[in-house]
């Protein structure tokens, strides 16, 4: 994951781009209800900060999946395993973000909660890579009109909600009512996500009000 | 009664836990559309995780629960699955 010392100049993103549009044209970076899903208008920068965004958590995720592992090693018993759907993982991942993308099944179990894992895990991570191609094939990087059904809306929000939570922890961001700009110093290269993490969310709210 | 049958006879249920990231909205939507709840139930039951902290979403079988806590982990939600003692 290389958000954490990528500053919002590589993606020519400023905060302005990010926010609801107020520009003369009125179109709003954000999804209006259609007939059989939700339709939304993304600048050239909107689009390239969520296609960035998603493909790092599609890459964290599979990363090292068990299938890949397999791919790659051709180890027998974690080859077996992904032929089964199986994880080869057992404990909660080290990395905090991957921690809270594929969370334990049990909280005071450890026995179930790796059991859980070895049989969910594979799933949830086949599950969040599908959401993020979703998002990939639908948003051109060049921005423009996007159109999505329903089904393509619920990968959509599942994507972003993904993406929400990784950076959620590389922010630091652990109190519901916290300010949690406060916890970023200016010079933060961290800081512009502080804005895409805002707008996200209400991007991500503006998708399930035009659903319901 | 037993200890062991007080726990056979406990149903097993998901619980969902607070986090500051997934939104009200969002977690409202997701309790209507895995759990078919109306939208009165789903809201009370997202302002219970809220305020609470955590909130029973879900009882029956451990497999059925396990079901749940995997589809709700689908849509980033924190769930676990428990004993109702």
């Amino acid at each position: 994951m290389t958000w954490d010392d990528r500053g919002p100049e590589d993606e020519g993103l400023r905060p302005e781009d990010l926010g609801p549009d107020d520009d003369d044209d009125g179109v709003a970076a954000s999804f209006r209800p259609m007939p059989g899903g939700a339709v939304a208008y993304f600048e050239s920068a909107q689009a390239g900060v969520i296609r960035s965004l998603v493909s790092q958590i599609a890459e964290l995720v599979s990363a090292d999946s068990t299938a890949a592992e397999a791919a790659e090693a051709g180890t027998e018993s974690n080859a077996l395993e992904a032929q089964l759907g199986l994880s080869s993982h057992v404990e909660l991942p080290d990395d905090p973000v991957l921690a809270r993308l594929l969370p334990d099944g049990y909280s005071e179990d450890p026995e179930a909660s790796a059991e859980f894992r070895r049989y969910t895990e594979e799933t949830l991570r086949s599950g969040k890579i599908a959401s993020a191609q979703t998002v990939l094939a639908s948003l051109p990087s060049s921005g423009g009109e996007v159109r999505l059904s329903e089904m393509e809306c619920q990968q959509w929000l599942r994507a972003l909600n993904d993406v929400r939570l990784a950076l959620s922890v590389r922010l630091g961001i652990t109190d519901d009512n916290e300010d949690f700009s406060q916890h970023l110093a200016a010079d933060d290269p961290r800081s512009a996500y502080i804005w895409v993490y805002q707008w996200l969310a209400y991007l991500q709210d503006s998708l399930i009000e035009a659903l319901t | 009664m037993t200890g062991q049958e007080t726990a056979l006879d406990a149903p097993w249920v998901t619980l969902v836990w607070n986090d500051p990231v997934n939104l009200m909205t969002y977690v409202t939507y997701v309790f209507q559309k895995v759990f078919g709840y109306p939208k009165p139930k789903a809201e009370k039951l997202m302002l219970d995780v809220h305020h609470r902290g955590k909130a029973v979403v879900s009882a029956g079988t451990r497999e059925a629960m396990e079901r749940d806590a995997e589809t709700l982990h689908g849509y980033g939600l924190w769930a676990t699955v428990s004993h109702d003692s």
